[in-house]
């Protein structure tokens, strides 16, 4: 039951990227080139997710835990430090160069399609190469 | 290169509810934040098979999305890419590099962490969307100007 109601969540998801156009990378970068071809469509993509998550999330948390779960598994780190922000700085370079960010990109990894799959070929080597860079600094620190 | 696309406003919000609905219903299930980057990272990367058997799963319901898309509508999502091979490789790598140090990408931290009024996902939200449309105009306007 758990891994077929996933199952169905990530087909919600996927159709919802699909539709959107969160899996165009035309539709994306014409969504931030508001000096060219201006699209603004992504900005209702954004406020249709979060307004739903945004007032969902307010009802589904007031369980005491989640259906298949022993607990909600929240992040709980508020602080803002270096490696978020110079982290997401450079995931918005990478954004606007190719078009795909993961979310928009993996559902139509099911698509087969050549440059889908180069991309998530190399994303799978940056995230690769990030957790060595961040074991490596780690291993460093306890050595200290 | 620049293709131009139309302005759908009503297919985007549709698109943006589900996308919303999705990620409330895996709190509902198996109590996670609904993150692209950090589902991926954790099936490279398992802790054992009952967190790995969850992420396989919605990424292979993920799949099935445009599949059904083209069962509904007679054909795929259009996927139409105007830049090189070389900025997909580039702009692939920068992302996978970014979203691990910076924890999570558009649907955990624009959707999921900005719902729950995060303020580190507040800060990396407005950050990337910064640093995107920075990007895209140095690359249309300045470089390809």
């Amino acid at each position: 039951m758990r891994l077929i109601s996933v199952y169905l969540i990530g087909l919600l998801f996927g159709i919802g990227i699909s539709v959107s156009g969160m899996s165009n990378p035309a539709k994306v970068i014409n969504f931030f080139d508001v000096a060219g071809t201006w699209d603004p469509s992504l900005a209702f993509v954004m406020g249709g997710a979060l307004g739903v998550a945004f007032f969902g999330y307010r009802v589904v948390l007031r369980a005491p835990k989640p259906r298949f779960g022993a607990a909600f598994l929240l992040p709980t780190r508020r602080d803002l430090d270096g490696t978020l922000i110079g982290g997401s700085a450079a995931f918005g370079v990478g954004w606007g160069i190719s078009g795909f960010c993961p979310g928009g990109a993996l559902p139509v990894v099911g698509t087969g399609r050549a440059e889908v799959l180069i991309f998530a070929a190399a994303l799978m080597a940056g995230i690769l190469a990030a957790k060595w860079i961040m074991a490596r600094r780690a291993s460093a620190l306890a050595k200290a | 290169m620049t293709i131009e696309t139309a302005f759908t406003p009503f297919a985007s919000l549709g698109g943006g509810v589900l996308i919303g609905l999705a990620s409330v219903l895996l709190m509902a299930t198996v109590g996670r934040i609904m993150g692209a980057t950090g589902i991926v990272a954790g099936l490279l990367q398992p802790v054992d098979f009952a967190d790995w058997s969850w992420r396989a799963a919605m990424l292979v319901g993920m799949f099935s999305g445009p599949w059904a898309v083209f069962l509904m509508q007679g054909s795929l999502p259009a996927i139409e890419v105007p830049v090189s091979r070389g900025m997909l490789i580039a702009g692939g790598f920068i992302v996978g590099l970014g979203v691990t140090f910076g924890s999570g990408c558009t649907s955990g931290h624009g959707v999921c962490g900005m719902a729950r009024l995060s303020p580190r996902s507040i800060v990396a939200t407005g950050v990337f969307m910064l640093t995107a449309a920075l990007t895209v105009y140095v690359v249309r306007h300045v470089i390809g100007g």
